[in-house]
C-alpha cells in the first residue's frame, strides 16, 4: 500500500518535533477526499465520454468522424483556429510590448480592456456581433448592400472566436516581459542592432516559453468555444457548424454514440493541451530560474497554471 | 502601440459599446417590463444563486485540494495536478453532454441519486454541478502559490508557542491564504454566472424553473426579440464589469498580504 508523506520542504523542521506533522490518519483522509472529489468531478466525465463513444462499437465511432458533416465541422474549426490564433498571438505580443516597454497614461484601462473578454458571458460576446453585423444590426444594411455576410456565416464565427480568445497570449506575456525589464534590449540596441533584429534575436528568445504557453491556451479555447459561436453561427449543417456545435446537434438528435465520438476527439485534443501545457510550464519555470540566477528575478512570474494569468498582474 | 489600440477598439471596445448604447436607447418601460417579468427574475435568481453555491463549494474543496497538492506527496499527484486544468481545456459542450450522461436518471451517479429520490440532471442541482465543474480550477490555482510560499518558520514559531495543528491552521495558514481563496471564489462566481455551454445540456431549460440568464438571452435572440435580449444582457454585462472590479481589488489585496 502506498504511503503518503508530507512534502520534504515542509517536513524537515529545524525544531524536530516541535512542529507536529499532521498525523498519518489526517493525511490519508485529506488525500482521499481530494482524490475522490477530483475523481468524480474530472476523471469520471472523461471516462464516460469514451465509454459512451464506443457504446455501439468502434465502427460507429469511426463512422461518426468520417461523416461529411463531421468533416465539414473539422475543416471549419481548423479554419477558425488558423485565423484567430495567429491574430491574437500578434496582438498579444504587440500589447505586451506596448504595456511593458512604454509609459503612457491610461495603461491600466488598456490592461482592463484586455481582460474584458474573460469576464463577459460567451452568449453576450456572440450577441454583440449580431447587434453589429446582423441583418437588423447597425452595419447590417450596409453589409447586405455590399453582399457581405458576417453573422450566420464563417466570418462571424471567426470574429466571435477572436473576441473570446483575445486575452490569452497578452495575459501570459505582460507579467513575463514586466519581469524581464528592458536591459537586454537596450544592450542590443547600444551594440547597433535594429528594432526588428532586437525583437527576433533578443526579445523573442526571452519570451518563447510564455508565448508558447499563451498560444496553447488560446488554441484550446478557439477549438472548443461554444456559447459565442453558437449565437453567431446559424447552425447550418455542413457549413457553419464547428466541432462543438456538431456535438450539440448530434446529441439533440439522440445520436448519442456519434455525439460522444466527436466529443472524444475533442477530449483527446484537451488532454494533449494539458500535456503540452505541463511540458511548457516546466520550461517556463526553468527559464525563470535561469533568469533568477543571472539577474534579480521578479516576483509574480512563477509559470503557474491558468488561474495565475488572472492572479499575476 | 497604435496597432494594439486599434485591434482592441475594433474587437472589444466598439462592439461592447454598441451593446451598451443600444441598451441605453431602451425606454424605462421596456427595462421595467423585462425585469418585472417573473421569467427574468427566476432566471437571475437561478444563475446568481447557483453560481454562489457552486463557487462556495469550490472554495472549500479548492482550498483542501490545493493543500493536499502542495503539502503531501502521493502516487499520481503530478497527474492529478495537471488534470485540475481540464475544465479550462475541455470544450464546454463536451463537459455538458458528459455530465448529463452521468447525472441523468439512467446515468452512473444519476441512477443512484434517483434511487434516493434526488433528481440531479434537469434540475437546479444539475446546473450547480455543471457550474462547479467549469469553475473548479480557480480557487485551487489561486491558493496553490500562496500555500507554497508560506514561511515554514512562522508555523514553527506558532507551534513552539504552544499552538496545536488546528490552531496553526486557523490562526496562521488560513488568514494568509484567505485573500487568494476569496479572489479565486470571485473568479469562479464570475465564470459560473456567464457559463452557457456546459449548463444548457444538463439544465433541461424549463422557463422559470431551470432557465439560466445566458439561455434566456439566447432564447430572446432566437425569437428576434432584440430589445428583450439587450435588456437582459445589459444587467449581466454590468454584473461582469462589477465582478472584474471586485476581482482586481481582491487580487491587489491578495498580493499585499501574500507571504514574501
Amino acid at each position: 500500500m502506498a504511503t503518503i508523506v508530507t512534502d520534504a520542504r515542509f517536513a524537515d523542521s529545524t525544531l524536530g518535533h516541535a512542529v507536529q506533522q499532521s498525523s498519518a490518519f489526517a493525511r490519508w483522509v485529506l488525500v482521499l477526499v481530494a482524490v475522490a472529489f477530483l475523481g468524480v468531478m474530472l476523471i469520471l466525465p472523461l471516462v464516460i465520454v469514451f465509454v459512451s463513444a464506443f457504446d455501439k462499437g468502434w465502427q460507429t465511432a469511426v463512422a461518426a468522424l468520417e461523416h461529411p458533416d463531421a468533416r465539414a465541422a473539422i475543416r471549419l474549426t481548423a479554419l477558425v483556429t488558423v485565423i484567430a490564433v495567429p491574430s491574437n498571438v500578434v496582438f498579444g505580443i504587440a500589447a505586451a510590448w506596448a504595456i511593458t516597454k512604454y509609459r503612457f497614461s491610461g495603461k491600466s484601462v488598456l490592461v482592463t480592456l484586455i481582460d474584458l473578454p474573460f469576464s463577459v458571458s460567451p452568449v453576450i460576446a456572440g450577441m454583440i456581433f449580431v447587434l453589429l453585423f446582423g441583418a437588423r444590426g447597425l452595419l447590417g444594411p450596409w453589409l447586405s448592400g455590399h453582399d457581405i455576410q458576417i453573422v450566420f456565416a464563417w466570418p462571424g464565427i471567426v470574429v466571435a472566436t477572436m473576441f473570446v480568445t483575445l486575452p490569452f497570449v497578452a495575459r501570459e506575456l505582460v507579467p513575463l516581459m514586466q519581469a524581464q525589464g528592458h536591459d537586454d534590449e537596450e544592450a542590443a540596441i547600444s551594440l547597433g542592432a535594429g528594432g526588428w533584429q532586437t525583437f527576433f534575436r533578443v526579445t523573442l528568445p526571452n519570451i518563447k516559453w510564455g508565448l508558447a504557453y499563451g498560444t496553447i491556451l488560446c488554441t484550446a479555447r478557439a477549438l472548443g468555444e461554444f456559447g459565442a459561436v453558437s449565437v453567431v453561427s446559424g447552425h447550418i449543417r455542413g457549413e457553419t457548424n464547428t466541432l462543438p456545435l456538431h456535438v450539440e446537434i448530434l446529441y439533440n438528435e439522440y445520436q448519442f454514440a456519434a455525439a460522444f465520438s466527436v466529443a472524444g476527439l475533442l477530449v483527446g485534443i484537451a488532454l494533449l493541451t494539458i500535456a503540452a501545457k505541463s511540458v511548457i510550464q516546466w520550461g517556463l519555470r526553468k527559464s525563470v530560474r535561469d533568469d533568477a540566477e543571472t539577474s534579480s528575478a521578479a516576483p509574480g512570474v512563477s509559470g503557474q497554471p491558468w488561474g495565475e494569468q488572472w492572479v499575476s498582474k | 502601440m497604435g496597432f494594439t489600440v486599434l485591434y482592441l477598439s475594433l474587437l472589444v471596445l466598439i462592439p461592447l459599446s454598441t451593446l451598451v448604447l443600444c441598451a441605453g436607447r431602451l425606454s424605462w418601460e421596456e427595462l421595467w417590463h423585462t425585469f418585472s417579468a417573473s421569467r427574468t427574475l427566476a432566471a437571475y435568481r437561478l444563475s446568481l444563486g447557483g453560481a454562489l453555491i457552486a463557487a462556495g463549494g469550490n472554495a472549500i474543496f479548492g482550498l483542501l485540494i490545493a493543500w493536499v497538492l502542495v503539502r503531501y506527496r502521493f502516487p499520481g499527484r503530478r497527474v492529478l495536478d495537471a488534470l485540475v486544468d481540464l475544465p479550462f481545456a475541455l470544450p464546454t459542450a463536451v463537459a455538458g453532454i458528459s455530465l448529463t450522461a452521468i447525472y441523468a436518471p439512467t446515468g452512473v451517479i444519476g441512477g443512484w441519486l434517483a434511487g434516493a429520490g434526488i433528481q440531479a440532471a434537469y434540475s437546479p442541482l444539475g446546473i450547480i454541478i455543471a457550474m462547479a465543474f467549469v469553475s473548479l480550477p480557480f480557487v485551487i490555482r489561486t491558493a496553490q502559490p500562496v500555500l507554497q510560499d508560506i514561511d515554514r518558520e512562522v508555523e514553527e514559531a506558532a507551534a513552539t508557542l504552544g499552538a496545536d495543528r488546528l490552531q496553526v491552521f486557523a490562526r496562521v495558514i488560513f488568514p494568509t491564504v484567505f485573500p487568494a481563496v476569496l479572489a479565486g471564489f470571485a473568479m469562479a462566481f464570475a465564470r459560473a454566472v456567464g457559463e452557457y455551454g456546459s449548463v444548457v445540456f444538463i439544465s433541461g431549460n424549463m422557463p422559470g424553473r431551470t432557465e439560466i440568464v445566458p439561455l434566456l438571452i439566447m432564447t430572446r435572440l432566437e425569437e428576434y426579440n432584440y430589445a428583450g435580449a439587450k435588456a437582459v444582457a445589459l444587467a449581466l454585462l454590468v454584473l461582469s464589469f462589477l465582478m472584474l472590479l471586485v476581482i482586481n481589488l481582491l487580487q491587489a489585496w491578495a498580493r499585499r498580504s501574500a507571504p514574501v
